[in-house]
């Protein structure tokens, strides 16, 4: 086992979490995702601490930023939704336009 | 070997469930779909000796799961996924645009010359974490701990039903609240 296969794993991950980000029109499902993407990018962080620099925990602090970036993601997505859904009664990003303007 | 095994098991079932997330008519298996392939990714961070930030990716993905199901049955029209239906748009784009950047990713990787392992992972890294947030990454976990208590009062202020401006109008200095509801602060 060496790196390349981990960062392949992570890019497998990100791409398909890109995919459901732009494809889902559910605001939950666009934050499944993200999600995914999130977890490409902590399986990449985490072996490159281990097959580059594990003399520093530098590698570490990056995964728990992104495991803090999901828990937070995912907490202000869920009261977007909340918001959205009393002012508006919607659920999916298309009838969402309004907050382009 | 065996660690090559468990990686490749762990990683095709990640890639795997991933996938069948966008697959499923139904939310609920989405939902626990996603949850297979985080908590591989969990896996795979153990493997790589990581064993502190492993369990916390495995503990807080089953709870984050678990809420993520009760705003699916709240919030998605077909949840169990008795009536098939579509809720995708642009779907050829994406596919191609996600096989770009997969490709550009993967040739990256594939034709950089990474860099030569320097050191040894510590005996503890689970120590080696916190001794560096408790100095110098400090100011790290304090952004940190920033960000998430914005984070709290964010939510409750977006997820609570009436604001301030319910009670008092455009003009909050106005006197008494015009607040439909008794007892004020909302309540």
């Amino acid at each position: 086992m060496n790196l390349d296969p981990m960062l392949l794993l992570a890019a497998a991950l990100f791409s398909i979490g890109l995919f459901g980000a732009l494809t889902q029109q559910s605001i939950v499902m666009l934050m499944m995702g993200l999600e995914l993407m999130l977890g490409g990018i902590i399986v990449a962080a985490a072996a490159i601490w281990h097959y580059i620099t594990p003399d520093t925990a530098e590698g570490q602090v990056l995964v728990v930023l992104a495991v803090t970036v999901m828990a937070v993601e995912m907490a202000v997505g869920f009261a977007v939704v909340t918001a959205l859904f009393r002012a508006r009664e919607v659920d999916v990003t298309d009838l969402a336009t309004e907050l382009r303007q | 070997m065996s660690e090559d095994i468990v990686f490749w098991v762990l990683a095709v079932i990640a890639v795997a469930a991933g996938v069948m997330v966008f697959r499923f008519d139904s939310m609920a298996r989405a939902t626990y779909a996603l949850l297979l392939s985080l908590l591989c990714v969990g896996g795979e961070v153990l493997l790589l000796g990581l064993d502190y930030l492993g369990v916390v990716i495995v503990l807080m993905m089953t709870i984050e799961m678990a809420i993520m199901a009760v705003f699916m049955v709240m919030y998605m029209m077909n949840p169990a996924g008795l009536m098939p239906m579509s809720m995708l748009h642009n779907t050829k784009g994406a596919a191609v645009l996600c096989a770009l950047v997969f490709a550009a990713l993967a040739t990256g990787i594939l034709l950089v010359r990474w860099p030569a392992r320097r050191g040894r992972p510590p005996t503890d890294p689970t120590m080696a974490l916190g001794m560096s947030l408790m100095g110098p990454q400090m100011l790290t976990m304090v952004t940190l701990g920033m960000a998430l208590f914005a984070t709290i009062v964010s939510t409750v202020v977006l997820a609570t039903r009436r604001g301030r401006y319910d009670r008092f109008g455009d003009d909050l200095r106005s006197r008494p609240a015009d607040d439909p509801v008794r007892g004020g602060g909302g309540r």
